[in-house]
């Protein structure tokens, strides 16, 4: 069909005064209307929001009445709105894949500010579209059955919650955990904000239901290897690392770990204040109730490592069960899942106080972190909940809490954190319930925006807390001047509200730090297939309107993988990823976009270069046929191997040469006329 | 009946293409028995002015091989277009500019400098060619050579073309079949505008070796492999071989005999740009992550331009370099 049979209808958006502001929207109808008559646009028309529900049925209506056969829609990035003028042109009976979109918003009226050019700009566009979308042909979206089953990674409590909701719904959900147990962070905290319930009592339960839940199956002490498929169909790849434990025989008794002779510093649920076993629980409610045994420090692998001879095994023979539990030969596992969506909860790591040399963390004993605190507050915890200075039995006389540790400063994290002050709050108040010392807590600004935060705020400072505004320059243990004493922490900060420098005497530093990505985010968020902001947080596919779903189909965040959130926050986002992937379990079937690569069997010679290409794994090489062959299901229609295919017998649908080429064309209309010209 | 005229015409080409058709042995005789040669400057004595003075549309056919180079090529391909016809561009020269066509890397002044006072010149004098000269016997006048080198349909409208520098003389003869049964009736002329005497997929195609995925870790020469096997893939083996990115028909002769395909047959069916296709083919699969050993792989290509454009580059997107392009009026 030549354009001229075609009846292309062009409508360009206001987006308020977001494209009108910059762009003379006007002059884009005219020109489309009057130049561009003789490529087949039959009317041009302005609005105010295209993408209101009225703008739609402009579109529908022309379409019913004027007969169009092809729809461009010049307004914001096709990311926000193709999927909404696809189903309007779908609605009058045009097929969808018949429309397409010119970004004069993102592309144009964002960035630049002269009207003129951007005017100019707006209508290239509009004219590549207009030759792009002749070519355009009808394409019918592929439909996919979605696997019910669901992976969950990361066992915190976003993670559990996530699980929970989904399994309640009664669909099967693969539940990973990187540690031994699940829990999380909060399984290490004592008490919770505002309302300063025991964490783990409103914890344990959910991780009690989650372990013994019959649709959960939990995969602890593992991590996914690799990720293969689509949305509805994944093919997941677990490693479960050895525990040297039977799991099916262990009765979780615990004489192993009450035998095991050695002690080591727990750098992990202990944030290094406290002790465990070789073999050892991560803590006293572990989900699942079995130990865990270190090899890197137990005295019979270091044995057999050094002196061809293993030693001790007094976990194996105090063992009672029988066949023995201890399995010292264990090795990897590896499982292949399948399922439908997968649910990312991989939370966050707290930022390495360290890397500040002037708080002296790491040099000065009596520095802690805000991890250390809370597991001393911890009735369960290394000192039983007593408050007390690094030689484990002196109680501190007074305590300095130094907020925003490695947040809100461009030295390091230019985010906010968003927990730390209500933690720096609550643990204010726990020590000086425990323990009557003096707290002072040293704010650049107090950021209490959650229900019942503020007020929680307002009692701390009723407590008698003390509250400085300045940001701390430096902690030292080296008294200056006849006043000051040694064996004192002195903390050095600008009182910007009283208007001058103080040097504050403490027995003990407490360093809110922040919260970071996980180290290894990127490469995770490569496994899956998703990507991470400048600073390391997953990206949702949109920071308002989704901030749970991804820019890959089934594949959805909750927790703080997508950034610093409180407890709450987590839960409600993990409880959203669940009723996303519910939703899509019930439809049962996916449409998805027929943006996708085949191969011109006439065309291909079998060479083979793109076997190895395909982000999807897609591509097969047919033996007896010596062609290359794409699985439209598992193709996601990303180009790739289109480009690279070195007879171009591999075309990509809605993105043809033809298509490119026509629409290069179009945007240089106006670079073609001039030359025309001269 | 007279019989129908035929002509073949070089330009800016080795004359590989002329040798090419004289191998096709006997099939010259049938071409003789059923068209009259009217003009062949390879073959036969006839002057420029006996084609003007030719009615126009009065040869059947003319095989033009060569590229446009000078202001004569230009004159004989708008000549021969008049009086022909069919015009088919016949040869890798005429349709895609050929090894001339790399030319268009440099300036005619640097062509001049290196061809005229380069390393292996001598030319203290530091002459160069005139387009006129007044001897004492009268003017002599040379084709001026133009900025760059352009293939025949960008410069006059082309109604088949024959790939391959030059041709197979297995697949000229299927050509001259054609028009011979196209004389006699016995067949029709293909659509204007199509590939004749060559394949619809790629060398590969017709190449016997074992192909498995490919992963690039290091480009060779092949006068640096201490031995090659005859069985597997040259690519695949380190070689840079054109055959993923080049049409078929020529039986894969080169990689037979264990010599990389350089591309002569020009873009598989559909391929606009043949040196770009294979230059993302190549690169979409070096197997390496890091910069510094990607550039490793790469440093196997002594001559991007020259390996990926070896043939294509006066028919490419980019045609020309600028400096080159600056010149063209």
């Amino acid at each position: 069909m030549t354009s001229q049979q075609e009846r292309v209808g062009v409508y360009v958006c206001h987006c308020g005064s977001n494209i009108a502001g910059v762009v003379d929207v006007e002059s884009v109808v005219k020109f489309a209307a009057e130049e561009l008559k003789d490529r087949g646009v039959v009317l041009a028309r302005d609005y105010t929001f295209m993408c209101s529900v009225a703008g739609q049925e402009l579109i529908e209506q022309d379409i019913r009445e004027q007969g169009l056969t092809r729809v461009v829609v010049a307004a914001c990035s096709p990311h926000l709105h193709e999927k909404t003028f696809r189903g309007a042109c779908e609605r009058a009976g045009l097929n969808p894949y018949l429309a397409e979109m010119a970004s004069i918003r993102e592309h144009v009226a964002w960035v630049h500010s002269g009207h003129a050019a951007a005017t100019a700009k707006a209508k290239s566009i509009v004219s590549g579209t207009v030759e792009r979308v002749l070519k355009n042909e009808a394409l019918d979206a592929i439909k996919v059955p979605i696997d019910a089953a669901t992976l969950v990674v990361g066992g915190g409590i976003a993670g559990l919650q996530a699980a929970l909701e989904v399994a309640e719904a009664g669909y099967e959900v693969y539940l990973i955990e990187r540690e031994a147990s699940l829990g999380g962070h909060m399984a290490q905290f004592d008490k919770t904000f505002p309302t300063l319930d025991c964490a783990a009592c409103i914890l344990t339960p959910k991780m009690a239901s989650a372990g013994s839940h019959p649709k959960i199956h939990l995969f602890t002490w593992s991590e996914v290897e690799k990720v293969e498929g689509f949305v509805g169909n994944y093919t997941v790849s677990v490693k479960k690392k050895p525990r040297y434990i039977d799991e099916d025989v262990c009765t979780g008794c615990g004489i192993c770990v009450e035998k095991c002779p050695v002690l080591v510093v727990d750098d992990n649920f202990e944030a290094g204040i406290g002790y465990r076993k070789a073999i050892y629980w991560p803590f006293a409610q572990a989900v699942p109730n079995l130990p865990v045994l270190d090899p890197d420090t137990c005295t019979y692998f270091i044995g057999a490592k050094t002196k061809d001879k293993g030693g001790c095994k007094a976990c194996e023979i105090f063992c009672p069960t029988v066949p023995n539990s201890i399995l010292f030969g264990q090795k990897e596992e590896r499982v292949t899942l399948k399922v439908g969506n997968i649910i990312l909860a991989t939370g966050w790591e707290l930022f390495n106080a360290r890397r500040i040399p002037q708080y002296g963390y790491g040099r000065l004993a009596n520095v802690f972190s805000n991890l250390e605190l809370e597991r001393m507050c911890n009735a369960a915890g290394p000192t039983g909940g007593k408050i007390v200075l690094r030689d484990g039995q002196t109680a501190p006389k007074a305590v300095g809490i130094v907020h925003c540790v490695g947040s809100r400063d461009r030295n390091y994290n230019p985010y906010c954190s968003a927990i730390c002050c209500m933690q720096s709050l609550k643990l204010a108040h726990l020590v000086k319930e425990r323990s009557g010392a003096e707290v002072y807590n040293f704010y650049i600004d107090i950021r209490t925006p959650g229900k019942d935060y503020d007020e929680f705020y307002q009692r701390v400072i009723d407590e008698g807390v003390h509250f400085v505004r300045g940001k701390v320059a430096d902690v030292s243990d080296v008294p200056l001047g006849p006043g000051e004493e040694s064996g004192k922490l002195y903390i050095q900060v600008e009182d910007t509200l009283a208007g001058l420098q103080r040097r504050i005497p403490v027995d003990m530093v407490v360093l809110a730090s922040g919260l970071e990505p996980r180290h290894d985010s990127a490469e995770v968020g490569k496994t899956f297939g998703i990507s991470c902001s400048t600073n390391g947080w997953f990206i949702e596919k949109h920071a308002k309107l989704d901030p749970i779903a991804t820019m890959t189909d089934g594949v959805f965040v909750a927790g703080c993988a997508q950034g610093p959130k409180d407890i709450p926050a987590s839960v409600a986002q993990g409880a959203a990823a669940a009723a996303r992937v519910l939703s899509y379990i019930r439809q049962g079937e996916l449409a998805l976009e027929p943006v996708r690569a085949s191969v011109v069997e006439e065309q291909c010679s079998g060479c083979r270069l793109c076997n190895g290409l395909c982000p999807y794994n897609a591509i097969s090489f047919v033996e007896e046929r010596r062609v290359s062959e794409i699985n439209a299901a598992l193709c996601q229609g990303c180009g790739t191997c289109v480009a690279a295919c070195p007879a171009g017998a591999i075309q990509g649908s809605g993105y043809s040469n033809e298509q490119l080429f026509a629409q290069i064309e179009g945007l240089l209309r106006e670079v073609r006329h001039e030359t025309e010209v001269v | 009946m007279s019989k129908p005229k035929f002509a073949m015409y070089w330009a800016s080409a080795c004359g590989g293409c002329e040798i090419a058709v004289l191998n096709t042995d006997e099939k010259v005789l049938e071409l003789d028995a059923n068209f009259d040669v009217a003009f062949w400057p390879a073959a036969m004595d006839v002057k420029y002015q006996e084609v003007e003075a030719m009615e126009d549309a009065s040869l059947l056919v003319t095989l033009f091989n060569g590229a446009i180079r000078t202001d004569e090529n230009e004159h004989m391909a708008h000549l021969l277009r008049r009086k022909s016809k069919i015009l088919v561009a016949f040869g890798s020269c005429a349709n895609e500019g050929c090894i001339p066509g790399l030319a268009n890397l440099s300036t005619r002044e640097d062509l001049f400098e290196r061809a005229y006072s380069g390393p292996s010149t001598e030319n203290p004098e530091h002459l160069r060619p005139q387009t006129i000269w007044r001897a004492p016997e009268g003017v002599l006048t040379l084709t001026p050579l133009q900025p760059v080198v352009r293939t025949l349909d960008q410069v006059v409208e082309v109604d088949y073309h024959v790939p391959g520098c030059p041709p197979e003389s297995r697949q000229i003869a299927v050509v001259l079949d054609l028009l011979i049964a196209v004389v006699n009736g016995a067949a029709e002329l293909p659509p204007k505008g199509a590939v004749l005497g060559a394949g619809e997929s790629t060398v590969c195609d017709e190449c016997p070796r074992s192909r498995d995925v490919k992963r690039l870790t290091k480009l060779s020469r092949i006068q640096e492999l201490p031995s090659l096997d005859t069985t597997t893939c040259l690519l695949e083996q380190g070689l840079m071989c054109s055959g993923p990115a080049t049409r078929s028909g020529c039986d894969s002769r080169c990689p037979n005999v264990g010599a990389p395909c350089i591309g002569c047959y020009g873009a598989a069916p559909g391929v606009l740009d043949q040196g770009a296709r294979l230059m993302t083919a190549i690169a979409s699969v070096v197997d390496e992550k890091e910069p510094e050993a990607i550039d490793r792989v790469l440093d196997g290509l002594p001559d991007p331009a020259g390996t990926f454009y070896r043939f294509s580059l006066a028919h490419s997107l980019l045609r020309a370099n600028r400096a080159a392009l600056a010149e063209t009026p």
